[in-house]
């Protein structure tokens, strides 16, 4: 096993955690959201950030659109299928047990990946869609860093204050915190919880969507299942945080980009493991504090 | 009417299911497709019975069902592997020592997969098992995709991304039945048993069950293992079905547990009948929607195929029965043969075993 150590290699490890935590902390928003709502891990959440980029990379090459209009589009849809997947496959099923809603949640990421085979094909296409100037690296130095990298951690330090907006300066905000304590007493309290609801997935799906955008041009293909593995690690990021806290989502996030760099970087033997890091992680959190680091709620029904 | 006992139903089911092979054999309907349908049809049963004991019967919710199969695999196909064959399929690392030098039959690989994988149920389920509700299926879906991870790189082991190939294809129509007996007998009589009805009563509320005095964690331990063990077996028919074995997602992944998921869903979470008729609608009805995958020919009108239709057309009932229809086709009860008998003489099922 060899040891690297370099100081123009850490600070690239750095940065380039700083952009992969960014993106894995985006998608965790989204899941840790929902489930402070609703208690309901939204498996399709990996795949809605998958879809997000099939709408990108569709709204340029086939409606001609420049790519920051094609992008602006591809998060309005995005979130709108985040409404409709609401709508029509868990809002039937509120009231029924968890696990029916977990299950249909499941379904639904099932669907999404067979649609996306169907509709846009299982070959992975490369997503070059984006202007040249992105992939043009800064070198300082000795560190070569690329031009993305900083976009990443720009764009998503911007979406972050956006949210702590909404979540603090908004009554959506005061609602959404509200109803995650109780839904129905805020209800009681005059708020719309449908309407609160759709906002929370509205929002998650959207920042899923930026999240795959900005992962398509990072590792520049799109491919249905795609999803599946930064879904499920942006989910183990909202569960060390504590899942249904977003302080919490964001905090883990960065934490499993550092591990993942970090690890792969000092240790390249094990670069063939590198997805396993989170998932033994998850389990060491587990086991040792179930709620995660920032501990939200306990329920504790008899 | 006298209720028929669990053995009874399941000696006249064998009985009946006999008689139908008999005069279907003769008859000579089977092609090769179809009894490699009919062998697929048993496999996924005992995968789905398997599963059912802990996600329907036991109420924990798992999803780490492929993890075991792939575990049952891997290691029965090493085990049946001959010796040239080994050394030839791992030219980028060799074989490890006790394993390339070992070649046995079908039956003691098949079983030795099932108590790897009954072992490795034990691993996982002893710090998984302290957990509840969603936090154990995240878990259990994390370690699932753990061991895939580490079969696809440990090349001394797996022979990694290449994967097994040239596995004999043992598993026919009679040892897959045979197994799929042994599963239904096993995990019926779990059912049936004071075990089962202890089960029962953690999978409604787990805090009563503790109150009467059910020891729960070892209780789930004990169904997690069982289900290991058969879900490991499955595993074995299954490499020896299919013959070659590698570890994408979607063949021995993640894709994999969700088949199982949708069999039992539809069939009806907790019944060992419901998971049997889910395996059969599912093989099915994966083997009919492939006419959308391929290209046909309507009356001189050339439509070209989809790939991936079936699994769009799955998926989209798997939602619509989990919306409309929770309780899947059986619920929790087991279709037994006075059912089917009062269902005949009345016109309405009584179905409550």
């Amino acid at each position: 096993m060899s040891v690297n150590l370099d100081m123009n290699v850490l600070i690239q490890n750095v940065f380039n955690a700083l952009s992969l935590g960014g993106l894995y902390a985006l998608i965790a928003v989204g899941y840790t959201m929902v489930y402070g709502i609703l208690r309901l891990i939204n498996f399709a959440h990996g795949d809605i950030f998958m879809m997000g980029t099939y709408f990108a990379f569709y709204a340029i090459t086939l409606l001609f659109l420049p790519w920051w209009l094609g992008f602006l589009c591809a998060i309005c849809l995005t979130g709108l299928l985040g409404y409709s997947i609401e709508k029509i496959a868990y809002r039937p099923l509120r009231n029924a047990p968890r696990i029916s809603s977990l299950i249909t949640a499941i379904g639904m990421s099932f669907f999404l990946e067979s649609f996306a085979v169907v509709v846009f094909g299982g070959i992975p296409k490369s997503f070059n869609v984006y202007p040249k100037i992105f992939s043009q690296v800064i070198i300082m130095g000795k560190t070569r860093i690329p031009i993305l990298t900083f976009i990443t951690i720009i764009v998503t330090a911007l979406l972050f204050l956006f949210l702590w907006w909404l979540l603090y300066k908004t009554k959506t905000g005061l609602a959404m915190r509200a109803i995650s304590v109780d839904i129905p007493t805020t209800s009681l309290m005059g708020a719309n919880v449908n309407k609160v609801i759709s906002v929370t997935f509205i929002v998650g799906s959207a920042f899923a969507a930026v999240a795959g955008i900005l992962w398509a041009m990072k590792y520049p293909q799109v491919q249905p299942y795609m999803g599946f593995t930064p879904g499920l690690k942006a989910f183990i990021a909202a569960v060390i945080g504590g899942i249904g806290s977003i302080q919490g989502a964001i905090v883990g996030g960065f934490l499993l980009g550092f591990l993942e760099i970090m690890i792969v970087g000092f240790l390249p033997s094990l670069a063939g493991y590198r997805d396993a890091f989170a998932y033994v992680t998850l389990v060491v959190i587990l086991m040792f504090r179930p709620t995660g680091i920032f501990k939200i709620y306990s329920e504790q029904k008899v | 009417m006298k209720k028929l006992s669990f053995k009874v139903n399941l000696i006249l089911t064998i009985v009946f299911l006999i008689g139908i092979y008999f005069f279907l054999a003769n008859s000579n309907i089977f092609g090769d497709y179809w009894s490699r349908i009919i062998t697929l049809i048993a496999i996924y049963g005992i995968m789905a019975v398997s599963y059912t004991l802990v996600n329907g019967i036991t109420g924990i919710f798992s999803l780490g069902q492929a993890g075991f199969i792939a575990i049952g695999a891997y290691t029965s196909a090493l085990l049946t592997l001959s010796i040239q064959q080994k050394e030839m399929s791992f030219f980028i690392q060799p074989l490890i020592w006790p394993l390339n030098s070992i070649q046995m039959g079908f039956l003691p690989a098949t079983i030795i997969g099932g108590v790897v994988s009954a072992f490795f149920a034990f691993l996982i389920g002893y710090p998984s098992l302290r957990l509840t509700g969603d936090y154990f299926a995240i878990a259990t879906l994390a370690f699932a995709e753990i061991i895939r991870i580490v079969i696809q790189n440990a090349y001394g082991i797996t022979n990694g991304t290449l994967g097994l190939k040239g596995i004999s294809s043992y598993t026919t129509v009679w040892w897959a039945w045979g197994w799929l007996l042994v599963t239904v007998l096993v995990i019926g009589s779990l059912k049936f048993s004071s075990y089962g009805r202890a089960l029962r009563a953690m999978s409604e509320d787990p805090v009563a069950a503790r109150v009467m005095g059910i020891n729960v964690f070892w209780h789930q331990m004990m169904a997690f293992i069982v289900s290991g063990f058969f879900a490991g077996v499955s595993g074995s028919l299954y490499a020896h079905w299919i013959t070659t074995l590698d570890p994408r997602p979607t063949s021995l992944g993640v894709m994999l547990t969700f088949y199982v998921l949708i069999m039992i869903v539809i069939g009806g979470l907790g019944s060992i009948s419901g998971a049997i008729i889910g395996a059969i609608f599912f093989a099915f009805v994966s083997q009919w929607l492939r006419i959308f995958e391929s290209n046909v020919n309507f009356f001189g009108l050339a439509i070209p195929g989809v790939p991936g239709m079936s699994m769009l057309i799955l998926s989209v009932i798997f939602i619509v029965v989990m919306i409309f229809w929770r309780k899947g086709l059986m619920g929790k009860s087991e279709l037994s043969w006075q059912s089917i008998y009062a269902l005949f003489k009345k016109g309405i099922g009584d179905e409550n075993v």
